[in-house]
């Protein structure tokens, strides 16, 4: 497989999987309106915050409400990481690549984006949002259904694999920190009803409120990051994006599961011990957003060393490079 | 929908005799077509559509800065026939003008013998744009150039077959033979068994074989690869179907890299070496060391590799020589010269304006003729007399004069016609005609070709970009002689309209 066609797919999903996550996460803080105190005003900073692009947001806005948050983070065009944005790389992508995806996903793309631009999508989403974000979302788990319905499972659809739990590994560790970015009103609001309904709410940002009921009963943060972070089965916990994410680096390369062939192995088998063998006890002990930066960098990390390894390896430096191109 | 209101006009029909009867290798397809009911035709002209929109065989047309439209190639479900008289022609005519225009190419960038000898005049040569001073002393793999051409014949009033361009550099529009193939095989699968129609199928096979045959010595299993400017290109639907078709993967020039003087593949297990590139990219982008410098497309590097017969590429470079239009003029000479015949399908008269008599000729008569540019191809650069307004015509004239080497004029030929469905009604339209041939370990012209029509009454611009559609192709075989009597019967029936008589 060319290195270019592997990473327009990797890049494909990955930004489908982003476009998802962001779409997840305002429609949660939508939802929460419904359940703060009438003289708590909903806070939407926080999820800007968590987007790590808090200086851009605030260097074209005074505030941060639920239209101008909404507009930034769905409809910008100049924003990299919004959701219009991501389709668009995705559909870019996709159209390079037309002749190794299946029709449908291409189909599957186009579309969502024409959803995107037409004319009543803005007014959508501030009048009806939760229709419009269950569409994102809906867009986003057809694109993975045709995936694994209809790709041949070769290096191509492992590579889409990759992306996607890089991607959703990343995000869902984002969705933790928006907890810490939230301001209670005052001190004695920690652990009450109010403090509750946050992290119900963080569940449900990552459809993991069901699942996590049936395991645990109460949310309590300690349970709920467990789950989160080191919950083996729930297909949006860490541990599982890594270890599926490792998974399919091993079935490209086709070495056995207990070395590593590449760097990008290598790397991430380093970041997926560490996860394996943690429990709460030791984020605790680091401090929750500190733990979750320190991740956020290693998986960083673990994102280049595939690029290096696939997309822009360099020739051995025994041979003499005319120029390499690009 | 039938036959009774067609008016052929003046033109020359390819379906039917100017006493309005059928041509006799027609009449099957007339009978066959008018038992089927006008509903049931527009059904079949509805699905034949959907098929080639779903197939994807799209070209792009852009609108605005973020939306690209892919559209079908406007498709005419009527066939155009050949009968096997006419292809014996083509067929004949093709491998020897393809033979000696590509003797003529290995000579002009060798040792020029058909200069010295002053067959050709020098300073024509020396004054093309497209002649390539990088390709000088250049011997590619087996002698062969020009791989891949697809040649643009025309038949005039006079009911005459002529050449009316070469395409040797990287023709395109086979995909859309094979594709509308398919779908015209779904359309009418009675009709076209009853033909017995040349296949067309095995075009990609013939492809892959001969750029097999173009291997370095010393590689077994060659590595081939397509080359594409990228999805922009209006062209990269069919080069990404080629590619499909020979299973070999379709790289971008980003995508390739020259290291210690082999051209190499990106793959994500290394570096593949890669033998043989068919590339769809023009000369000028592709090795900004040795052409544009600037070439966003290309792979710096390769021209050396390429002349030290390390990597072998389809087309040649360099084969542009041959097309340029003012050369055109002198293919009847360079067949005499290469090969001791004569021209089998004649050329049409061209005026140099480089030649002072001729250009004079030219501009007093420009509104009968039609000018052409000698490196532009698709109806781009070019005046049509008899339907230019006199100012355009008066921009021409200048034009030639202040650059007569860059202007041919020739005729403005009466395409013939073929019955073409024009809201639910057949009207003659004007078509043209491309056949493909590859030059391999022989010479193959593929049985059938690209029909374009142009879909506008009247109009003799058959290009897709100005308002062209294409229809399928049949060549027929060599008739069994139990075929041959059947179509009497029915002549009077799908006699045309009065009009003729």
């Amino acid at each position: 497989m060319l290195s270019r066609v592997a990473e327009s797919i990797f890049w494909m999903s990955r930004h489908i999987e982003r476009a998802e996550n962001i779409g997840r996460l305002i429609d949660v803080n939508i939802r929460l309106t419904l359940d703060v105190p009438m003289d708590i005003k909903l806070q939407w900073e926080p999820i800007i915050n968590i987007t790590g692009d808090k200086d851009l947001f605030f260097s074209k806005n005074d505030v941060a409400d639920q239209d101008n948050v909404i507009d930034f983070l769905v409809f910008n065009r100049s924003y990299a990481n919004s959701i219009i944005t991501c389709v668009n790389n995705a559909r870019e992508n996709a159209r390079s690549v037309r002749a190794v995806i299946p029709i449908e996903m291409w189909q599957c793309i186009n579309e969502f984006y024409l959803f995107l631009v037409a004319p009543i999508a803005t007014s959508e989403a501030i009048s009806s949002p939760n229709s419009f974000f269950s569409k994102v979302k809906n867009y986003s788990q057809l694109f993975v259904g045709i995936a694994e319905t209809i790709m041949p499972h070769d290096e191509g659809w492992h590579f889409l694999r990759i992306g996607r739990l890089l991607e959703r590994s990343d995000k869902t560790s984002r969705i933790l920190d928006v907890k810490y970015f939230i301001v209670l009103p005052r001190v004695d609001y920690v652990g009450s009803a109010y403090d509750n309904i946050h992290w119900a709410a963080l569940l449900r940002s990552a459809s993991a409120l069901d699942m996590y009921r049936k395991h645990f009963h109460g949310t309590t943060p300690a349970n709920i990051l467990a789950f989160l972070f080191f919950d083996p089965d729930f297909p949006r916990s860490i541990k599982h994006c890594l270890r599926v994410c490792d998974a399919s680096l091993h079935e490209i390369s086709g070495t056995p599961m207990s070395g590593y062939a590449n760097d990008a192995e290598r790397r991430l088998g380093i970041l997926r011990s560490e996860i394996e063998y943690s429990d709460v006890s030791d984020i605790m002990q680091c401090g929750l957003h500190e733990y979750i930066d320190s991740f956020q960098e290693k998986l960083n990390n673990v994102g280049n060393a595939i690029s290096d390894t696939f997309f822009t390896a360099q020739p051995p430096t025994s041979m003499s490079i005319r120029k390499i191109y690009r | 929908m039938d036959f009774s209101s067609y008016c052929t006009e003046s033109h020359y029909d390819e379906y039917f005799k100017s006493d309005g009867l059928p041509r006799p290798f027609i009449s099957l397809f007339i009978d066959k077509i008018g038992k089927l009911s006008d509903k049931d035709i527009l059904r079949r002209k509805d699905a034949a559509e959907t098929a080639l929109l779903q197939a994807g065989t799209t070209f792009s047309v852009y609108s605005g800065q973020q939306s690209q439209i892919d559209r079908i190639f406007p498709f005419d479900i009527i066939p155009r026939i050949i009968d096997t008289d006419d292809w014996d022609l083509i067929n004949r005519g093709l491998k020897q003008r393809i033979y000696a225009l590509n003797q003529f190419i290995g000579d002009i960038y060798n040792d020029q013998k058909i200069i010295i000898d002053k067959v050709i005049p020098e300073q024509i040569i020396k004054s093309a744009k497209s002649f390539r001073p990088q390709c000088v002393g250049l011997y590619p793999p087996k002698g062969i150039w020009c791989h891949v051409t697809g040649t643009d014949i025309v038949r005039h009033a006079d009911g005459q077959l002529y050449v009316l361009e070469d395409n040797l550099r990287c023709p395109s529009g086979v995909s859309y033979v094979l594709e509308n193939r398919e779908v015209l095989k779904r359309t009418f699968p009675a009709i076209f068994q009853a033909m017995s129609v040349f296949p067309v199928d095995d075009y990609p096979n013939y492809l892959y074989e001969m750029l097999n045959n173009l291997a370095p010595e010393n590689v077994d299993s060659p590595t081939i690869v397509v080359l594409t400017p990228g999805v922009y290109n209006s062209a990269y639907f069919e080069h990404s179907f080629l590619a499909r078709q020979m299973g070999v993967q379709l790289v971008e020039g980003c995508d390739l890299i020259v290291i210690d003087d082999f051209v190499y593949m990106r793959t994500i297990y290394g570096f593949e070496r890669v033998d043989v590139i068919y590339r769809r990219i023009d000369d000028d982008f592709i090795d900004p060391e040795s052409f544009l410098k600037d070439s966003q497309l290309g792979i710096p590097g390769i021209n050396e590799v390429y002349r030290s017969g390390r990597v072998a590429l389809a087309n040649a470079l360099g084969t542009g020589i041959a097309d340029d239009k003012a050369i055109y003029a002198y293919v009847p000479q360079i067949i005499k010269y290469y090969t001791g015949e004569d021209i089998i399908i004649p050329n049409v008269t061209t005026y140099l304006c480089s030649d002072e008599k001729q250009q004079k000729y030219v501009v007093e008569n420009i509104g009968k003729l039609v000018v052409k540019s000698v490196n532009e191809s698709g109806g781009y650069g070019m005046l049509i007399g008899p339907h230019a307004t006199k100012q355009q015509q008066a921009i021409f004239k200048d034009k030639i004069k202040k650059d007569p080497r860059n202007y041919i004029a020739q005729p403005t030929l009466d395409l013939s016609c073929v019955p073409t469905i024009i809201e639910n009604q057949y009207e003659p339209r004007h078509v043209d005609f491309r056949p493909y041939v590859l030059y391999g370990e022989d010479i193959w012209v593929m049985p059938g070709g690209l029909t374009r029509v142009a879909l506008p009454k009247g109009s003799l611009v058959v290009n897709s970009s100005q308002g062209g559609g294409s229809k399928d192709t049949w060549v027929l075989r060599k008739p069994n002689k139990n075929e041959e009597s059947a179509p009497d019967v029915i002549k009077t029936a799908s006699q045309v309209g009065s009009c003729n008589a």
